[in-house]
């Protein structure tokens, strides 16, 4: 066999005055990157296996440990980089498609930062959260086409099911098998806190969980791991999903590695067998298909629950979106293409799929085009960061956002991007235990619902800005945006003026 | 160079006043020319304007077209217009008076018509939906013309120039009505276009508004999907759209639309009974998107009665009073109490709280 030709992507360095060899680092490095040698008392660190999840660095008592990116470079070169060479090497050293774990991290444009927000001065008072009642009080789900009463004023229209959330966030589908049980039930405790949802994703529902039915939006997705009648009544809405932003195309995989006793018997499957959903849901080929599984969905619930269709933000998202909408979806959710993943083919993941700013925006103007905006509720999802994205989502014309990557960093997770090895130092991305019971839930729940008072803070002090006191007068309202450095075109299809206009 | 109103969004501040006579007793302009007169320096003189209604008794069945031309030429084209989709009974010039004050008026005409029946069932309207979409069409469409009232038994006056000079050129003591309102304008930035002054009117609707609303964005593009075209880019244009779909197309009784309007906050809708917590649920749920946002306070004029409607949280001033069958709105007490010296049951409404003063059935 030939010498490998790969080179470590970093470098551990090891501050030896501070090292007391306490063997922490040894202990915790479930990558096997650090070893002890009795024999000089010394720490060592082998490079190559450092995925850079800093989480030695974290724990390092007298903080003698730093990672850097491998200082050792190819010839400059503009178009074959250290990277593209790289790659080539595990390729033909593998044979394999290369994989990928969370979004994609090119650097394309974030529309998110290139928009700012308006604030009210003089002519209009500016609203103060602290002091004024600030709603964020969402409804995701079916509108009527119009309320009707009869001659004694009673209401006589019944409106379809509803998701009620005390803010416009949700945690995103992620499945029990892609994370572990620790970090499923920090979300649930954090949206039962929250009154909000977390996502079952692809992997079923856990028999711990199915107490936070009331917070749970179960996931029916192309593989049907773990979906029977009980599941199904399990959540407060059904997710069907066609499509995700990191990986338009394909389904979902999770590797055989992964799968124990308990995702074993949560996703009905065999112990130890790789988890393959199909690219396509095999009965679905066309939108009336679609169709179809929505009502069977709606049939099995009795129509008590909404069913969501969510989709990957591609090229021809907008029509899409409208066949969804007519096709009898309660929502629509649409994950860009910086959305994260468990495992994807890194050639999917950083080529296919458009920004979600411009897909959300041309989603909205299209159902408005076609006046059924107000039917169908639109969920903003594939890297929302932080606060001022989601208020910039909601101008666009979301209903809410889901949240995958954020809350993930929020319980500790340092984007790695290394998920697909089943091996997270923090508890997160993995199934084996020494590793899982590291995921406090008691403390990670406390961090999310942390992370969003705090983000629902902010979200109220912007509306507040802006001369606003419930969130839906924001929805669609794209006069609180001004873009900087769009070109037109850019700006026609988000709807917004440039900043000066 | 400046840009006229509809093609950038100009906000403004105002006065506002309004009387209403529940017996429909008729009472000519003077009044409410006195009270808007009061708050003077609430306007500057960049747009005045009044409503009133039950002031074309004779002509009561008709609509009343108000029309701006800039021009003769624009003139003749829109009358090719409306004779191809009215009956005209009767057409001439709205009488003006010279004020020195005033300067470049428009033409300013008016039309008592019909709607030419096989028109309105060849198209499977009724005579309102057909009227209020000739009226959209002329003015998105007729560059130079613009309705600006096309109610029926009622009218909007209205110009550049303080609201009382506006009412002196329109000669407002000749008409009687048993409900006025007025509007004076103090806009941050216009060219001063006559067809910009408030009220605006749609069909029945008047409106006059003092503030600005922040959730203009969502409104618009809420009422745009059925059919509205937002063209002057005004507060006041998007809630009469607003207004005319949720009570015109909708059916909505005015009450449940006011609630939609200026909806009751989540915490408030809690505490009603079941029943009624579901129905304040359900608008807010479904209308979501038709919730007014930012300071106003607003006087609406309708075929029925009277509305005034404040903010859910008052930001903007509103002041009611009684005496005898009238009830008054302003924005200042004062402009109540210079036409009314002493006027009964003052009242201020707290926000979101709506007040619909109805005429009584007419005999």
């Amino acid at each position: 066999m030939s010498i490998s030709l790969i080179t470590p992507q970093f470098e551990v360095l090891r501050d030896e005055k501070k090292c007391i060899q306490c063997k922490v680092c040894v202990k915790q490095c479930a990558n096997e990157v650090h070893r002890y040698d009795e024999e000089d008392n010394v720490v060592l660190a082998d490079d190559a296996k450092c995925v850079n999840c800093h989480r030695c660095v974290v724990l390092c008592p007298t903080k003698a440990l730093k990672i850097r990116n491998n200082s050792l470079e190819f010839r400059d070169n503009a178009n074959w980089n250290g990277k593209a060479i790289n790659e080539i090497f595990i390729q033909a050293e593998t044979g394999g498609i290369l994989l990928s774990s969370m979004g994609n991290p090119k650097p394309f444009p974030i529309y998110w930062d290139k928009m700012l927000l308006n604030a009210s001065q003089v002519t209009n008072p500016s609203i103060d959260p602290l002091r004024e009642p600030m709603e964020t009080k969402v409804m995701i789900g079916r509108k009527p086409k119009k309320l009707e009463f009869d001659k004694k004023g009673k209401l006589i229209t019944e409106i379809p099911p509803q998701i009620e959330l005390n803010m416009p966030i949700m945690f995103s589908a992620m499945s029990y098998g892609s994370i572990s049980k620790n970090a499923h039930e920090a979300l649930a405790r954090a949206a039962e806190k929250l009154g909000i949802v977390y996502n079952t994703g692809e992997g079923g529902l856990h028999k711990d969980f199915y107490k936070y039915g009331k917070n749970t939006i179960v996931q029916v997705a192309s593989g049907r791991f773990g979906v029977h009648l009980n599941y199904l009544e399990a959540g407060v809405a059904i997710e069907i999903k066609m499509g995700q932003g990191a990986k338009p195309g394909i389904g979902g995989h999770l590797p055989g590695i992964k799968v124990g006793e308990d995702v074993s018997a949560t996703r009905m499957i065999p112990v130890g067998a790789d988890a393959i959903s199909p690219a396509p849901h095999h009965d679905i080929y066309s939108i009336e298909d679609l169709s179809q599984l929505i009502f069977s969905l709606k049939e099995a619930t009795n129509y008590k629950k909404p069913v969501l269709v969510k989709i990957a933000a591609v090229n021809n998202v907008a029509a899409i979106a409208s066949g969804i909408a007519r096709a009898g979806a309660d929502a629509i959710i649409i994950d860009g293409f910086r959305g994260g993943t468990g495992a994807a083919p890194t050639r999917v993941r950083d080529n296919v799929g458009i920004p979600i700013e411009l897909a959300l925006a041309a989603v909205d103007q299209r159902l408005r085009d076609e006046g059924i905006r107000n039917e169908v509720s639109i969920v903003c999802a594939g890297s929302v960061r932080n606060s001022s994205d989601i208020v910039k989502a909601i101008a666009l014309g979301a209903d809410a956002v889901y949240i995958g990557s954020a809350a993930l960093i929020a319980i500790g997770c340092h984007m790695c991007h290394s998920c697909s090895t089943g091996k997270c130092n923090w508890g997160i991305a993995t199934q084996e235990a020494e590793l899982v019971k590291r995921l406090n839930p008691d403390l990670a729940y406390q961090k999310l619902v942390n992370l969003l008072s705090a983000w629902n803070h902010e979200i109220k002090e912007m509306l507040g800005g802006m001369g606003i006191n419930a969130i839906d007068s924001l929805r669609g309202n794209r006069l609180m945006l001004r873009g900087v450095g769009l070109n037109q075109k850019e700006l026609d299809i988000l709807g917004i003026k440039h900043a000066g206009e | 160079m400046l840009k006229k109103e509809g093609e950038i969004r100009i906000p403004s501040g105002c006065a506002i006043s309004g009387i209403i006579d529940k017996k429909r007793n008729r009472f000519n302009g003077s009044d409410i020319i006195k009270s808007i007169a009061l708050m003077h320096d609430r306007s500057n003189g960049l747009g005045g304007g009044f409503a009133g209604y039950g002031i074309y008794p004779q002509y009561k069945d008709f609509f009343a077209l108000h029309i701006f031309y800039d021009n003769e030429t624009i003139k003749h084209k829109t009358e090719d217009f409306l004779n191809a989709h009215f009956e005209i009974e009767s057409a001439g010039n709205i009488p003006t008076r010279k004020v020195s004050s005033i300067a470049n008026k428009p033409l300013i005409w008016r039309y008592f018509v019909q709607p030419r029946i096989y028109k309105v069932k060849d198209l499977c309207m009724d005579e309102k939906e057909f009227t209020a979409r000739c009226v959209i069409r002329i003015n998105r469409e007729f560059d130079g013309a613009y309705v600006f009232s096309s109610g029926k038994n009622m009218g909007a006056f209205k110009g550049v120039g303080y609201p009382e000079d506006i009412g002196d050129f329109f000669m407002l003591e000749n008409y009687e009505g048993y409900i006025w309102t007025a509007h004076g304008r103090f806009p941050t930035n216009t060219p001063g276009w006559w067809g910009g002054a408030h009220p605006f009117t749609m069909l029945d609707w008047s409106i006059v508004h003092n503030g600005e609303i922040s959730s203009y964005d969502a409104n618009r593009r809420f009422v745009e999907m059925y059919g509205y075209n937002c063209a002057l880019q005004t507060d006041t244009e998007v809630i009469t759209y607003l207004l005319d779909l949720l009570v015109r197309k909708h059916n909505l009784p005015i009450e449940k639309a006011l609630q939609i309007l200026v909806a009751p906050f989540w915490n408030e809708i809690e505490k009603e009974n079941p029943e009624k917590a579901k129905e304040l649920k359900a608008l807010r749920t479904v209308y979501a998107s038709a919730l007014i946002n930012g300071p106003f306070s607003i006087l609406v004029g309708y075929e029925d009665g009277l509305i005034a409607l404040n903010d859910r949280i008052k930001l903007r001033s509103m002041v009611m009073a009684e005496k005898g069958n009238k009830t008054f709105f302003a924005s200042e007490e004062s402009a109540i109490r210079v036409i009314c010296p002493e006027p009964e049951n003052i009242y201020h409404p707290a926000g979101g709280e709506p007040i619909v003063v109805k005429l009584e059935a007419k005999i």
